[in-house]
């Protein structure tokens, strides 16, 4: 019987475990290597694709990297709160004002903006192509007559609907009110399966394209606008957070260079978002 | 389900195309869980060896604590350890937050009490002859302990399997603590989620076959050691 370790064991032992520290080790060096910018975001603008265009010609000019974490607004404003993030990018006006009164952010600029639409089958049984102002199209889903799938999850585009049925006087609930507590496109999925509503900012739902069979069957109602604000981390409140690089990268997207990036982005041959800082 | 379909052309594609970005993905994926795994293993294994060789107040108090923790739900570990790397968290100065390092540190808690519970199971189960003869000769028990590890080491391979593949497979721990980061800390499993959300089936699909023959790779290499051990 073996009972004991016998030398070649220990050798390979020690090999084994030199190439498990070497594992273990590399990764934390390499990434001490560059300067990384910490950005917390919606997910409508990483899922449409506008950041992979709008932020590499500044990593390039700058020589560092931008982390993106892409995350619901609350959630990413959060993060801003706490300190673990250089810069947030999102879509909840009063949310942001207020992160930035409390002083957690510092430098808010207006970027961008799309709408928000309502969208659902094609069939359209609470027969939303015919409200005429955005009030009876609230009431309209209210009835119940088909699914409603709300983001529930404090995002930007939940805070939005819960201030649309605020204003429309409706307290929604019922079996036809589903929170799904995920994000956009799984609740587009959703809405799609269900043969129900959503709201959806218009970038997500194009980009979105033909993977679900739904319309826009509401638009264009002045409170249904959708603008995108950039805040950087305020460093009296929290001091590792970068924000030269922060103020910097502003800059870029609220510049020449930037906004014609956001002009110029396509999804479905389709314009997703509309430049603010310069027309 | 035609996108079943559709999914299988597209993990063909991806395999055989070597896309950097998702070779990336794969290469982080794999170090992440495997550092994860070996982390686990090294604090893990001697700990079960400990609490299987003494007999002390509370040892099935804690063999019940490791069973308990073996059903930690994966985003709990992600929110616990954000609690302690984020800014606002006692490690917070260390900066390992949406870092690789982040969730080598998540998953390593993850897999602990796996790695420890079956290791400690492995030895337990032994041939109780073994330990007779172990005191008949008058091993020391860090005599005994090596002779359980080698004794046992089937058992702890597969203690160590059991660990990476719940590391390699979960996302709760890697989306909190990874923040899913394009070429950074996007994982197989939080790159699955994102094409998921994004509603491209076909690709998560197909990124999950392409994870299911990582781990075929990781466990053949185990495999054949164990043949030889």
């Amino acid at each position: 019987m073996d009972l004991f370790w016998k030398g070649d064991h220990t050798m390979k032992t020690k090999l084994l475990s030199l190439l498990m520290a070497a594992l273990i080790v590399v990764p934390s060096i390499s990434l001490a290597a560059e300067t990384r910018l910490r950005m917390s975001t919606t997910t409508s603008t990483e899922n449409s694709g506008l950041l992979a265009e709008l932020i590499p010609p500044f990593e390039k000019a700058e020589g560092v990297k931008v982390d993106v974490i892409a995350v619901g607004t609350g959630k990413a404003l959060q993060l801003g709160r706490n300190g673990d993030v250089d810069v947030v990018f999102v879509h909840a006006r009063s949310a942001e004002d207020k992160f930035v009164d409390e002083g957690y952010g510092t430098y808010r600029k207006d970027v961008m903006h799309n709408d928000f639409v309502i969208v659902g089958p094609p069939q359209d049984p609470a027969g939303l192509a015919s409200a005429k102002d955005l009030s009876s199209a609230m009431a309209a889903l209210a009835k119940g007559e088909a699914t409603f799938v709300s983001r529930g999850d404090d995002s930007g585009t939940h805070k939005k609907e819960k201030l649309l049925w605020k204003t429309a006087g409706i307290a929604p609930s019922g079996g036809w009110y589903a929170e799904a507590g995920q994000g956009m496109g799984a609740v587009l999925t959703i809405a799609d399966e269900k043969r129900g509503y959503a709201l959806s900012d218009r970038g997500t739902f194009i980009a979105y394209g033909g993977k679900v069979d739904l319309k826009v069957l509401f638009e264009g109602d002045q409170s249904l606008a959708n603008p995108y604000g950039i805040i950087a981390v305020n460093p009296e409140k929290h001091p590792q957070a970068r924000f030269g690089l922060a103020k910097a990268f502003i800059d870029y997207v609220v510049g020449e260079q930037g906004q014609k990036i956001i002009r110029g982005f396509r999804k479905n041959g389709q314009q997703l978002f509309y430049p603010d800082a310069i027309k | 389900m035609d996108y079943l379909s559709a999914s299988a052309a597209v993990a063909a594609d991806l395999i055989l195309d070597f896309d950097p970005e998702v070779y990336g993905i794969v290469l982080t994926s794999l170090k992440v869980s495997v550092s994860a795994t070996v982390a686990a293993s090294l604090i893990g294994v001697p700990l079960a060896l400990s609490i299987a060789l003494n007999n002390f107040w509370g040892k099935a108090f804690i063999r019940l604590l490791l069973n308990t923790l073996m059903a930690l739900p994966t985003v709990v570990v992600g929110l616990f350890v954000y609690a302690l790397i984020g800014r606002a968290g006692v490690l917070g100065e260390l900066g390992l937050l949406f870092t690789p390092a982040g969730i080598i540190l998540g998953e390593t808690l993850l897999a602990l009490p796996i790695i420890t519970n079956l290791t400690l199971v492995a030895v337990e189960t032994l041939d109780p002859r073994f330990f007779k003869t172990c005191r008949l000769l008058g091993g020391s028990t860090a005599r005994t302990a090596r002779a359980a590890l080698f004794e046992a080491r089937l058992g702890i391979l597969a203690a160590l399997v059991a660990g990476f593949g719940r590391v390699v497979a979960e996302v709760g721990v890697a989306m909190i603590l990874g923040g899913n980061i394009k070429g950074f800390t996007r994982t197989m499993t939080t790159a699955i989620a994102l094409e998921t959300s994004k509603g491209e089936f076909a690709l998560g699909l197909a990124l999950g076959a392409l994870l299911l023959l990582v781990a075929l790779g990781v466990n053949g290499a185990l495999f054949a050691i164990r043949r030889r051990a």
